[in-house]
């Protein structure tokens, strides 16, 4: 059984645990004192050695991002923290800014102090306006405190922060969309080159980092980069949030070491809904291609579930139980797809318009015998054509779900509908919506 | 007239680096930092694609032109990238080995992908598209899409069509949203009136319109028009873009269609001529498509020395005057009754004649007006060069006359001694590229976006792509120069002068006056110290004293170059042809025997049948013909409102003893003539314009007509009275052009003059500053009411201090006078030089030369308007 040592949730049922004093409390604050004394250089180096990878879904060695920035020049720098949380299924962020925000505002101070940033935003989702504002009640406490502001703890360096609200797009969680939402353009990702690292906000030297990858750098700092490594695996080295959602018995964010199992976070999740069975699940969100009961084992480190076949992505355990159609599920979560597309690149814009339109006459019964065929042959077309990796995710729910259950969507087309009560799925009592017939398809 | 002799002495360019890849087998070799779509046109593979378009930044974004890609590592192993790559925005590399869809199974499947995704909500409604036949969706769905689409869901919809302006209509299911149209604006024009809005599939171009984007209307009801935007299109939404049209023409779809042209014919019916632009003086090279003898639209034709692939949307769009029903179709000639003593006693009516009558009367008249005082002759400044020099010699030795000028505007003396010191004969000088690499320009009397529109899209393209630096000497920092990121000089009208003189003195190292600011003087007189720096001039100094004069001061204290840009096609070629007094052909100095032996050489005439002493310039003329001291006029495209004082003109012109008019329509000249010869317009005959570069600009005929070129009909009426003008077919014309060497003599002596006191302004008045809107109330814009709804809004421009002096403000109307006549418009309070109150030159209901009798750096009076506003909106006039 891995062991769980809370370290971002450690203080989550303190008593106003959003506060500053509940953070010092807890030790808070430690990290930058620390880092102030340190050389920005070191700092840098330090997040390289405890492994830390971008909690934001793609991976990417953090510690490593940091050092892509060119020499200073002069002129300003930037921290972007992506807190811009809006995958189906994804919710640690969220709470993390909820319940602990500081874990966050001193990882923008060390980090702006390591990589010479003095300006550092947050691009916050914003639908969420409760955390919008508490987070700019925690940036105003650290304010106050002389965490930020002018002359930081008497240190001579110089930071501020700036808490942004997006207007609603889950493309602007793709760093480029975001840049360009941040600076006031329309969300839609920049041709790469050049990167961020190299011209980013404002055309000048950015990193654009995850909430909950800042946010571990306090505990990398203040405890050492062995601390850290020393938890997950070999090369998933530290902790991580795991979000539990679905057909759980207690769901919820569960704090532990990369390299954990489902049926590790199963048992501590008290298990699957009474009386029913483990069906799929995504691994991190719906971007990422589903796993079964038969991945029950699969450690989730990147490493294990890409060879398993998926992604680890952003820890967002979804799980559907036997009750759950999986057509119906796909096709969910292909609306989403259809709706959030930027529009920017064909392959994404019209390639979910139509998957949408054909998931939805699968399910509806008015299937054709090629359509899953079809969905297959649309998926190859827009996986690797499209402009940013959004387009990729989309196609992800809808292979695998084919791979993995193609008699039940075989069922749906023979059977003239769909097998499934969805009442029985549902958590709370649920009349469905009849769907009138595709009237009016495409709207949203 | 081909010296094409490049004396900019530009170094030699450094060897261009250069990268060898592998496009389907072939080896090419090609600039560092080409992208892989261009490398591949190198050796004729087209790979197909939508967004990109060589002038634009590459987007990316419709992800047609995917191709395989396979690079060397670190150690030289040639690795594939897992994915197809987009053509359009990867640069080659050494050693890249590219397979396209020729040869690469993936990149085919890919691209059929994308296409059959393209068309999938696409209507399919090519047989009533006006883009169908000439379609690149079309053409590339036909060579790398499937044979039939899988697609048998709902189609998104969209109510039809969108008018984004009066001129420009959007379909937007037709959209393939490869955002050309949004960077065309964004990046070449500056205009971004239109953007990508919504997402997904439900992602449109438009503007700001509150049914599509489902905002509340604003409380109080449609926004107002901003004073001195454009005027409101149908939807009541201010429109201002001068190269709307080129964003119709770049639409790979049929998405964006041209009001005038939509529905009204399909591309394979018609007959395409390359052509040049008679708008302005850029030489513009244009494609004009006509059906069964009628042009139905004109397209920017491609000419990267020139106009790259754009033109101004009167380029594009004002077509139509040339076949307006006042249009001129026999000669016409006036009886008149006779006393014993031979006074005219009566004129009668015009009445249309033979040819053979026409000339006769003509040359007659013509004749007895020469012996009665001599001939002034008005050839306007739209001349083809064929034409000019047919003029030129026509006046010179049928007429024996030095008294001609082409400037149907204000002139100076010192103007034409600028012209002939420093443009006529000077070949091919400052060029379009020269424009767009100079590191530093000066503008002065130059508003170049309404003057010589292409040649705004250059300096944008410098300051843009070469980090090029703009200042104008101009009274007020017009929304073009904000666009080049451009430093106003402000100058009230009348006093250009004055700024150049000072930046000269700076430039000679001497002391500059205490109240200049020293450091941006010298950034600017350093500025222009730059190799490549150049001066533009545009006809607009003529109206201040020593402003030509202290330009060549500056030029030659920094060693930038001068360029004259004027606004009308035909006047560089004009000053070539010496239609200006005191100037004969190819800068020879009327005074100047030997310049005189030469041309009568060439024309084949004895030297002393040239008039030896300079003659009378247009005012002159006009006020001798007022005077009874000259007999008669010879009146070529001149309309008399575009004159300095309509007024008189139109006095002197009826009140002219005999007058001979060459136009191509009805005029207010050929009402007053004797005796009118209909000429043919730029589509129905072929020549050439030179172009403010000195560049030749050829262009052939459009239409099958009997309508002749003016130089066809100066020849048979030369015939008449005996002198062979060597210009019955434009290849004689053409000859008779060539056969003068390039003058080696003296030139005329550069222009004398100092700046000027600038008068003092009473109380109540202002000075008047004035130019000509590219979008105006010209008679070569007549019969486009599509395009005129895209004109800007004509306004009184004044500071707010001037405003409130007479206590008018921002949005009142406000009346601006002359002892002649008022004008009244809106004021828009505008930050520049007090005591200077702007009008557009020649707009619909600002006509003001016609109401007022002023010009620029005259004094006018400005008061409040009598009566209440909004009465008379927009349609002051004569008083």
């Amino acid at each position: 059984m891995t062991d769980l040592l809370p370290v971002l949730t450690d203080t989550w049922d303190a008593e106003r645990s959003w506060k500053l004093a509940a953070y010092e409390a807890a030790g808070g604050y430690a990290g930058l004192r620390k880092a102030l004394a340190s050389e920005p250089g070191d700092l840098v180096q330090t997040v390289k050695d405890s492994g830390l990878r971008g909690r934001g879904g793609a991976g990417f060695p953090t510690g490593m991002k940091w050092g892509f920035l060119p020499p200073p020049d002069g002129g300003p720098r930037y921290l972007v923290v992506n807190a811009d949380e809006s995958e189906p299924g994804t919710c640690k962020d969220i709470p993390l800014m909820m319940a602990s925000p500081q874990h966050l505002v001193e990882g923008i101070a060390i980090t702006s102090y390591a990589i010479g940033c003095h300006h550092a935003f947050v691009y916050v989702r914003g639908e969420v306006l409760h955390v919008y504002r508490r987070l700019l009640a925690a940036v105003q406490e650290a304010y106050d405190a002389g965490y930020l502001g002018k002359d930081v703890l008497g240190s001579g360096f110089d930071l501020d922060v700036t808490v942004h609200a997006g207007a609603g797009a889950y493309i602007c969680g793709e760093e480029t969309a975001l840049l360009d939402s941040l600076e006031g353009k329309r969300g839609q990702p920049r041709l790469k080159p050049p990167f961020p690292a190299v011209a980013g906000l404002y055309a000048r030297p950015t990193v654009v980092n995850n909430v909950e990858s800042i946010a571990s750098v306090p505990g990398i700092v203040a405890r050492g980069a062995d601390w850290f490594s020393g938890m997950g695996t070999e090369k998933s080295q530290g902790h991580g949030l795991f979000s539990l959602s679905g057909h759980v018995t207690r769901p919820g964010q569960y704090e532990a070491p990369l390299g954990i199992t489902l049926r590790e976070l199963l048992d501590l999740a008290g298990g699957m809904r009474a009386g029913h069975e483990l069906k799929f699940w995504t691994p991190g969100g719906s971007s990422t291609p589903l796993f079964t009961a038969d991945h029950l084992d699969t450690p989730l480190d990147y490493e294990s579930v890409g060879a398993a076949g998926s992604m680890l992505g952003t820890r967002a355990l979804q799980l559907f139980d036997d009750t759950t159609c999986v057509v119906r599920a796909v096709s969910r979560w292909t609306d989403f797809y259809a709706h959030e597309s930027c529009g920017k690149c064909t392959p994404c814009r019209e390639g979910t318009y139509w998957l949408k339109q054909v998931l939805h006459r699968i399910e509806e019964g008015r299937g054709e015998e090629r359509d899953i065929d079809l969905l297959l042959d649309l998926c190859d077309n827009i996986l690797g054509r499209a402009f940013c990796a959004l387009g990729d995710g989309a196609t992800s729910p809808v292979t695998s779900s084919i791979q993995l259950f193609r008699d039940e969507y075989q069922a749906h087309i023979d059977g003239h509908g769909c097998p499934f009560d969805p009442r029985a799925s549902a958590l709370f009592p649920y009349t469905p919506k009849q769907t009138p017939a595709l009237a009016g398809a495409g709207g949203h | 007239m081909t010296a094409t002799v490049d004396n900019t002495g530009t170094p030699a360019a450094p060897p261009v680096e250069t990268v060898t890849l592998t496009i389907d087998e072939v080896e090419v070799t090609v600039p560092k930092g080409t992208l892989i779509i261009r490398a591949a046109e190198q050796v004729g593979i087209q790979i197909p694609r939508f967004c990109d378009h060589p002038l634009l930044e590459p987007a990316g974004a419709c992800r047609q032109c995917l191709v395989e890609v396979a690079m060397p590592d670190r150690e030289g192993n040639v690795r594939p990238m897992p994915k197809p790559q987009a053509s359009c925005t990867m640069t080659v590399t050494p050693g890249m080995v590219v397979k396209t869809q020729r040869t690469s199974p993936v990149a085919d499947k890919a691209q059929q992908g994308v296409m059959e995704l393209l068309l999938m909500n696409h209507p399919l409604d090519c047989p009533v598209c006006d883009k169908g036949g000439e379609c690149p969706l079309q053409n590339q769905a036909m060579t790398n899409g499937r044979a039939d689409s899988r697609f048998e869901d709902v189609k998104r919809t969209f109510p039809k069509p969108i008018a984004v302006s009066t001129e420009i209509l959007l379909d937007r299911e037709r959209c393939v949203l490869c955002q050309r149209c949004t960077r065309f604006s964004e990046e070449i024009a500056g205009d971004a009136f239109i953007a990508l809005q919504e997402r997904g599939a439900h992602q449109q171009i438009g503007r700001f319109d509150e049914t599509v984007l489902d905002f509340a209307p604003p409380p109080s009801g449609p926004a107002e028009t901003t004073a001195g935007v454009a005027a409101a299109s149908t939807t009541g939404q201010p429109f201002s873009s001068y190269f709307s049209g080129n964003t119709v023409q770049i639409c790979p779809v049929g998405a964006l269609t041209g009001a005038a042209y939509r529905f009204r014919s399909r591309p394979f019916d018609l007959v395409s001529t390359p052509g040049v632009s008679e708008h302005d003086s850029c030489g513009s090279a244009i494609r004009v498509d006509h059906r069964r003898g009628v042009v139905l639209r004109r397209l920017s034709g491609e000419d990267p020395a020139v106009n790259e692939e754009w033109i101004t949307d009167k380029d594009r769009f004002a077509f139509t005057w040339q076949a307006a029903p006042d249009r001129l179709t026999t000669p016409l000639v006036r009886d008149r009754r006779y006393d014993e003593d031979g006074n005219v006693v009566a004129r009668g009516e015009l009445r249309p004649a033979s040819w053979v009558e026409a000339f006769e009367l003509a040359a007659e008249g013509l004749a007895a007006a020469r012996a009665a005082g001599g001939v002034g002759v008005l050839p306007g400044g739209r001349l083809t060069v064929e034409d000019a020099f047919a003029w030129s010699r026509f006046a010179r030795t049928v007429l024996g006359t030095d008294d001609v000028d082409q400037r149907a505007r204000v002139g100076s003396a010192e103007e034409t001694a600028f012209l002939g010191h420093a443009v006529a004969g000077t070949g091919v000088g400052v060029t379009f590229g020269d424009v767009e690499a100079a590191p530093a320009v000066l503008l002065a009397g130059l508003e170049a976006e309404e003057e010589a529109g292409v040649t705004y899209l250059r300096l944008r393209k410098g300051v843009r792509k070469h980090g090029q630096r703009v200042w104008s000497v101009a009274p007020f920092a017009s929304r073009g120069l904000a666009r080049l990121d451009g430093t106003l000089l402000p100058a009230a009208p009348g006093t250009e002068a004055e700024w150049l003189g000072i930046l000269a003195t700076r430039a000679d190292g001497g002391l500059v006056p205490a109240d200049a600011d020293a450091a941006a003087l010298g950034a600017v007189a350093d500025a222009l110290a730059a190799p490549g720096a150049l001066i533009l001039v545009g006809e607009r100094l003529a109206s201040s004293p020593g402003a030509f004069a202290v330009a060549l001061r500056l030029a030659a204290a920094t060693g930038a170059r001068v360029a004259w840009i004027p606004r009308r096609a035909g006047e560089r070629g004009g000053v070539e042809a010496g239609l200006l007094p005191g100037l004969l052909p190819g800068g020879r100095p009327l005074t100047d025997p030997a310049a005189r032996a030469e041309v009568a050489a060439a024309w084949g005439v004895d030297a002393d049948a040239l008039p030896t002493a300079p003659g009378r310039d247009a005012a002159e003329i006009l006020d001798a013909l007022s005077v009874g001291q000259l007999g008669g006029a010879l009146v070529g495209g001149v309309e008399l409102a575009d004159l300095p004082d309509p007024a008189h003109a139109r006095r002197a012109l009826a009140g002219a003893g005999f007058v001979v008019s060459l136009e191509v329509r009805r005029s207010e000249v050929t009402d007053l003539a004797d005796v009118v010869l209909p000429v043919a317009p730029p589509v129905e005959r072929a020549g050439s314009y030179w172009n403010w570069e000195g560049r030749v600009r050829a262009f052939g005929q459009a239409l099958d007509s009997a309508a002749l070129p003016d130089h066809r009909v100066l020849d048979a009426l030369a015939d008449r009275a005996g002198v062979d003008l060597g210009a019955a077919t434009p290849l004689d014309a053409h000859r008779a052009i060539a056969a003068l060497p390039a003058w080696a003599g003296a030139r005329l002596r550069a222009p004398e003059g100092e700046a000027v006191e600038p008068p003092e302004v009473p109380p109540g008045s202002a000075v008047l500053a004035s130019w000509h809107l590219l979008l105006d109330d010209g008679a070569l814009q007549d019969g486009e009411q599509f395009l005129a709804g895209t004109a800007k809004r004509p306004v009184a421009r004044m500071s707010a201090a001037t405003a409130a002096a007479v206590d008018v403000y921002d949005g009142d109307r406000v009346t601006v006078s002359t002892d002649r006549g008022s004008v009244t418009v809106p004021v828009a309070v505008t930050e520049m030089v007090d005591h200077v109150v702007w009008l557009p030159l020649a707009s619909r209901g600002c006509r003001v030369h016609d109401a007022l009798g002023a010009a620029a750096g005259d004094l006018v009076r400005i008061a409040p308007a009598a009566e209440p506003a909004g009465t008379t909106d927009g349609q002051g006039g004569a008083a």
